[in-house]
């Protein structure tokens, strides 16, 4: 029996959560961008700039919706949707405090990986329903690049899981605390860079962000896209790139837990700790595309295919046998 | 990690034993007139097989605008406003061949203080060509930042230029015979006429200093970029052959380990009185053409400073009549412009216009090699190799 009520905690949760996260990525974004590239508009215009995001979403909403004549209107038409909808798959989850979580599953890893590489249907349809050759590249790109990156992202969690011996994610945090210190400094290490660079393949952001590619593929597979529906996949990035960082937080930086405040005040200090953790994963993520170059398609796969996945194996392998010894 | 990346991916075709060959037709890819990276209106069509490019043919001509045979229509004074439209990136660079083919034809030469204030804002267009290019080509690699940071540089270029000449793209400055005299100084019946705006030199010494720290950055900020690295070594080689061949010039054939700078022969300009290096590349690739750009500007700030203090006294325009007509004759004056060999082939039939003016641009001249560099090569490094060859539309059109 589902219990109404719960459902309806869990998605107000789910969806307070993300929205804002992709707010205060969005302001994260353009703020850092504005600072490295010496952008007067969102550094001093209005209230310092902040309300510069809330300008372009604005602007979004009084554009045309233009649906091209020649395209697969129904796939066009939801694409978007589709690849938002994935994405708020992940929030369910993550636990923001011991308690305050969407739903505590006991595969929740698995359950995680395997909603994240939903979005890749999501973006390849958009490209192939969009009848333009820039869009179909971008979509085969991306897919190309989703399904590659999937495997270092998950096979470096699964040295996270052998270590946890739990596949939840509240169990991961537990034995993080328990153990005294995060994973990224017990053993871990090499899985989280692993992680971060697998996850900003996934994000498609510089310098992964051949699927969209504006001096190549125009716009890649968004080419198509205006107004309200380019603001949806818009957020879904912005959304992405959240709850990766916030997955990272969770798996590799303790997540919700801060070392010397007391335990029984988790739920209080909790979201806030889990916040800052993300929002800092995500400055690194804002100060790498804006100082990057991309790669180029053949690249990426070999970075992928010939770099991480070894190393992702290796460090499997020494954290199976550090589990063993130990 | 490089010789990683750089791997002969999958072979092309594979030869594993699959029983069903699929044969596919390749797509044909307009990449413009409507692109965000062909600056402005190339169009290339592309044959290509997935990322793979079998066949590039640039079509030209949205830009042209028929500027050798409006030349044709008007007086030699009003030609200066037409040339320097023609590559707009660097619009002083042009004006100066123009006005030394004619000045060759009637036998004057201007005096020694208007060819340095010539030389040094040519100079100057030449710096703020190469930052167009230096953030231009990062952002066509894919990083946003350098063009943002190139355009506030480029912009105290443009500002010292419009102090002189009164405009940014299209100065306007140069007449047959000398300068004009700076902008708002008054009528030139005036005695005693102010030439360079007050503070010119100072302001050009602090602007140099920002430019030689600008070059420091992007040398650190592009070129140190593992990723940048990655995407431009060993992509797109000219040799020194192909590059002789196909008669590219300028800082591509530099690049390609050709030491051949025009600066040096030019008698019209006193670049002899300077010294400067010529940088010049090793492979010939799409990393040693950005990377000769930006020494160069290290080079012509170098030469600016130069001439800033060697600056002579003397009048600005030699005597020449009010109604200016050429001798019946011919003359060709070529000249080092920011992107490569520019010339000016000037017929006169002794009225008061060229009776014919062939421009000879380095951009039209340069991309003629693009077919032969893009066949057989990737999408992304179409774009790469596109833009590290640094053209205009206006200069390739005319």
């Amino acid at each position: 029996m589902i219990d109404g009520s719960q459902v309806l905690v869990t998605a107000g949760i789910v969806l307070a959560f993300a929205l804002n996260g992709a707010v205060i990525f969005t302001i994260l974004d353009v703020k850092g961008a504005s600072w490295m590239q010496r952008r007067p508009g969102p550094l001093h215009v209005g209230l310092r700039g902040f309300i510069f995001p809330l300008a372009e979403i604005i602007k979004f909403f009084q554009k045309e919706d233009i649906t091209p004549t020649n395209v697969d209107s129904a796939v066009f038409k939801w694409a978007p949707a589709y690849v938002l909808a994935s994405v708020f798959g992940l929030f369910v989850v993550v636990p923001i405090s011991p308690t305050l979580v969407g739903s505590d599953l006991d595969l929740g890893v698995f359950y995680l990986l395997a909603i994240s590489s939903l979005s890749t249907l999501g973006v390849l349809t958009a490209g192939w329903s969009s009848a333009n050759k820039y869009s179909l590249m971008g979509g085969i790109r991306a897919a190309g690049q989703l399904i590659a990156y999937e495997l270092p992202l998950i096979l470096a969690v699964v040295g996270v899981v052998i270590q946890a011996e739990t596949m939840s994610l509240v169990g991961i945090v537990e034995k993080q605390i328990e153990f005294g210190l995060p994973f990224v400094l017990s053993g871990q290490g090499l899985a989280f860079l692993i992680f971060m660079i697998a996850a900003t393949a996934e994000m498609m952001r510089v310098p992964f962000d051949m699927p969209i590619g504006e001096s190549e593929l125009v716009s890649g597979f968004l080419t198509e896209y205006s107004g309200v529906r380019f603001l949806i996949f818009y957020i879904a990035e912005y959304m992405n790139m959240f709850i990766l960082c916030a997955v990272a937080s969770t798996l590799f930086l303790g997540g919700y837990h801060v070392p010397l405040l007391p335990a029984e005040w988790v739920n209080f200090y909790g979201p806030v700790a889990l916040l800052t953790k993300t929002v800092l994963l995500g400055f690194i993520l804002v100060l790498v595309r804006w100082s990057f170059p991309r790669f180029r398609e053949d690249q990426l796969q070999n970075l992928a295919w010939k770099i991480l996945i070894p190393l992702s194996l290796l460090n499997i392998l020494i954290t199976s046998i550090m589990k063993v010894v130990f | 990690m490089d010789e990683i990346l750089n791997a002969a991916s999958i072979p092309y075709v594979s030869e594993a034993s699959v029983s069903v060959e699929i044969e596919t037709e390749d797509m044909t890819l307009n990449i413009g007139p409507q692109h965000p990276s062909t600056h402005g209106v190339l169009r290339l069509v592309a044959k290509v097989d997935g990322e793979k490019i079998s066949s590039v043919e640039p079509v030209l001509g949205y830009m042209h605008r028929g500027y050798e045979k409006l030349a044709e229509v008007r007086t030699y004074p009003q030609i200066t406003t037409l040339v320097n439209r023609i590559d707009w990136v660097s619009g002083f660079a042009n004006e100066i061949p123009f006005i030394a083919a004619t000045e060759k034809l009637m036998e004057i030469e201007a005096p020694e203080r208007a060819k340095h204030i010539r030389l040094i804002l040519t100079e100057m267009a030449r710096i703020a060509s190469h930052f167009v290019f230096n953030g231009a080509y990062a952002l066509e690699i894919g990083a946003l930042t350098p063009i943002f940071l190139a355009m506030e540089d480029r912009e105290r270029i443009l500002d010292l230029i419009e102090s002189v000449t009164g405009g940014r793209f299209h100065p306007n400055f140069n007449r047959i015979g000398g300068v004009k005299p700076a902008a708002g100084s008054g009528p030139t019946t005036k005695k005693n006429i102010q030439d360079l705006p007050a503070g010119f030199y100072q302001d050009t010494r602090d602007a140099m200093e920002k430019v030689l720290e600008a070059v420091e950055r992007m040398e650190d900020l592009v070129g140190g970029n593992e990723v940048f690295k990655v995407r431009t070594k060993g992509v797109g080689i000219i040799s020194k052959e192909l590059a002789e061949e196909y008669g590219v010039s300028g800082p591509i054939l530099r690049a390609s380990g050709v030491k051949f700078d025009l600066r040096s022969q030019t008698d019209f300009l006193p670049y002899d009185k300077f010294e400067y290096e010529i940088p010049v590349g090793e492979n010939g690739d799409c990393y040693d053409r950005w990377y000769v750009r930006l020494l160069e500007m290290r080079e012509s700030a170098k030469i600016i400073l130069q001439a800033i203090d060697s600056m002579p006294s003397g009048p600005l325009q030699t005597k020449v009549p009010k109604v200016i007509k050429v001798p019946k004759g011919q003359s060709y004056v070529r000249t080092e412009n920011p992107k490569g060999e520019m010339g000016y082939y000037v017929i006169s039939e002794g009225g008061l216009g060229p009776y014919r003016l062939k421009v000879r641009t380095p951009s039209f001249s340069n991309i003629s090699i693009l077919p032969v560099l893009l066949e057989g090569q990737l999408l992304p490094d179409l774009i790469a190799i596109m833009g590290s060859l640094d053209f205009v539309l206006g200069d390739v059109d005319r």
